[in-house]
């Protein structure tokens, strides 16, 4: 009872811990544990927060700067990677047409695709969350309105759904606007084609929650709904929601390039996997293999360790399988 | 019975109201078609006499009501970048579409129930434990990365396959298959694996972890100490009673097949209604993404319904809770 966060049933808590001591019991912990047993997920780790670095640090990491034309010479353009006949020295994965590194645009541009695909997937955790929370506590018609589209917009698939908000967001913004806002409009697509399930879990938590006893005290003291709903029910829903949050990165991701790979998301002048994919789609027949498969094959590696430490958080934390 | 048919067609019937009111309302209301099929420099005569013929000068429920009439005859105007019927377009389309989404379909079932299959059995073989490793980087790879590998492949190293297009079409009818010519069904080959390919791993995994429950219960076990063969128990026991499932989510699972025909179509350039929806898109052309939009939805909604009523005349436990329920 200690830890309800209300305030009104605490105990003096008679010692912080250090931080030493707080690394270390998280070492011991059960989670701590399967992660240091399951070599998937820690070779997943590793590989992920490469990725990550090499995104993150993309302007001081990588060779070149792809977007300062500047520092581009056309000499340089359309060479194949080092190890091939032709290739230039610097130039470790090859160049594109205009001479741009294609390492260095994979690490510029797997920046701009875990942008989209974090911010989209906290859009759907907030949207979901904030409806599901609503509804389960709400219940009555509120709910019933609530779910029945959850139920519509469940039929169709979450790509469609985000294909067509795309589509509209398009058409309504004037022409020369869509490179400045593409970015947000792709996040508002894949985002609110994602809430649904999230909206699913949390209310179908809050549902139980609801009429435990914690909840009809705080009901009973005068608390009201809001804060019911935001100091007491969201601490204890949103457990699930967080697993589920990890694994929908990576289909943000893949929702997120496919978008671009179609012409209808990110624009070139900042391009993001899916754009370089697509760009370098046009010069596979002429043999430049390398201007599309590296882009694609660093979505991959990406997606796929994102989606292995997913199923090992689900699984470590699933208390059944224990 | 019949109040719960009603009430399901009834539903089914609003969820294409409200996709007809957003294939509509949104479309009509954002972006300016007429500047975008004049260009900058047109006079502002030129513009109104447009608008007119359009009839995008009338009130939004003179229009609505004018669209949801026609939707029901299956008109959906002209199309603004290509100046033709919209239903002429999607005519001329659809078969491409439904060709390449019921080869994926039957490529999915007939390669991923074998695999479903043998996984289940030889649960420990080698070659299981690479299947289901396979399934789990398939689901990672999307789809239009798949399709250019096997272009790469299959059509610039190999040069065996075309990479583009339907090849040779013949006429039947409005119908034109590819089906009978050699071209057509070379270029249908890349393009169907590619769209079956994430269905497969779907089915496969399905098939075993049904095939594993079945091979648990008792029939199986009596069935076994009856001394039935090997093969009879697989067969005749264990897959018949994982076969509804399977076929239910492959139904339900053709919708998802058109809609992804989305993203195939554009790496193959193959002339299909997906194809047409991204240039659509592209180009803001409204009429043509609200048809899309309509005919896509009608798809959904069909399906759903048709999957809900076989489910109600199998299952007769959902017919009891829905009488006991009545007579409370």
């Amino acid at each position: 009872m200690s830890t309800q966060p209300d305030g009104t049933v605490h105990e003096p808590v008679p010692h912080l811990p250090s931080l030493g001591e707080r690394i270390a019991s998280a070492w011991d912990s059960d989670v701590a544990y399967s992660f240091r047993n399951s070599p998937v997920a820690v070779g997943a780790a590793v590989v992920l927060a490469v990725c990550l670095a090499g995104a993150l640090f993309a302007p001081w990491l990588a060779p070149h700067n792809p977007f300062d034309l500047k520092t581009l010479n056309l000499l340089d353009a359309l060479a194949p990677p080092v190890w091939q006949d032709g290739g230039k020295p610097g130039f470790l994965l090859g160049t594109d047409d205009q001479g741009r590194d294609v390492l260095s645009a994979i690490m510029f541009g797997a920046r701009i695709s875990l942008l989209v695909g974090l911010a989209s997937v906290a859009l759907a955790v907030v949207m979901g969350v904030s409806l599901g929370l609503l509804a389960g506590y709400a219940g009555g018609k509120i709910d019933a309105f609530i779910m029945r589209v959850a139920d519509v917009q469940l039929s169709f698939p979450a790509i469609l759904i985000a294909l067509l908000i795309d589509g509209v967001a398009r058409a309504a913004l004037p022409r020369d606007a869509h490179g400045e806002v593409a970015l947000l409009v792709l996040v508002l697509a894949i985002g609110v084609s994602n809430w649904v399930q999230y909206a699913r879990t949390v209310r179908g938590s809050t549902m139980v929650e609801k009429n435990k006893e914690y909840i009809q005290a705080a009901r009973v003291i005068g608390v009201s709904p809001w804060g019911i709903m935001r100091r007491h029910l969201l601490p204890n829903v949103l457990g699930p929601v967080l697993v589920l949050a990890t694994i929908n990165i990576a289909t943000a991701i893949l929702t997120e390039a496919t978008l671009s790979f179609l012409g209808v998301g990110v624009p070139p002048t900042q391009p993001s996997l899916g754009t370089l994919i697509r760009v370098g789609n046009d010069f596979l027949f002429s043999g430049e293999w390398w201007i599309t498969i590296f882009p694609g094959a660093a979505l991959v590696i990406m997606v796929l360790s994102i989606n292995l430490l997913g199923d090992w958080l689900r699984d470590a934390l699933n208390p059944k399988l224990r | 019975m019949l109040a719960f048919v009603l009430r399901r067609v009834l539903q089914s019937g609003i969820v294409m109201l409200v996709v007809a009111f957003i294939a509509f309302g949104l479309f009509n209301f954002v972006g300016d078609p007429v500047a975008f099929m004049l260009g900058q420099d047109a006079t502002q005569e030129e513009r109104v006499r447009l608008r007119g013929e359009l009839g995008l000068d009338q009130p939004f429920y003179v229009q609505f009501s004018r669209f949801a009439g026609n939707a029901l005859k299956g008109e959906f105007g002209v199309s603004l970048r290509q100046g033709r019927p919209v239903s002429t377009l999607l005519k001329e389309r659809l078969p491409a579409t439904i060709e390449l989404a019921l080869a994926a379909a039957l490529l999915a079932l007939f390669v991923g129930i074998p695999l479903g299959v043998y996984t289940a059995l030889r649960r420990q073989s080698w070659l299981s434990h690479v299947l289901l490793a396979g399934s789990l980087v398939g689901v990672s790879l999307p789809s239009f990365l798949i399709g250019i590998l096997l272009i790469l492949i299959f059509a610039v190293y190999l040069g065996w396959l075309p990479s583009f297009g339907r090849g040779d079409v013949t006429p039947l009818g409005w119908w034109t298959t590819g089906l009978v010519t050699a071209s057509g069904l070379k270029s249908l080959i890349l393009p169907a694996i590619t769209l079956s390919l994430f269905q497969l791993t779907l089915i496969m995994r399905l098939v075993r972890a049904e095939m594993l429950e079945v091979l648990r219960t008792d029939y199986v076990k009596f069935a076994r100490a009856r001394g039935l063969t090997d093969r009879a128990i697989h067969f005749g026991h264990a897959l018949r009673n994982t076969l509804v499932p399977v076929i239910t989510i492959t139904g339900l699972q053709l919708g998802a097949i058109i809609a992804f025909a989305i993203i195939t179509e554009t790496v193959f350039q193959w002339p299909g209604m997906g194809l047409l929806f991204i240039q659509a898109v592209n180009f803001a052309d409204i009429p043509v993404m609200a048809a899309y939009l309509f005919f896509i939805a009608l798809v959904f909604v069909t399906i759903n319904l048709i999957v809900d009523l076989l489910y109600y005349a199998v299952d007769p436990r959902l017919r009891i809770e829905r009488n006991a329920a009545a007579g409370h």
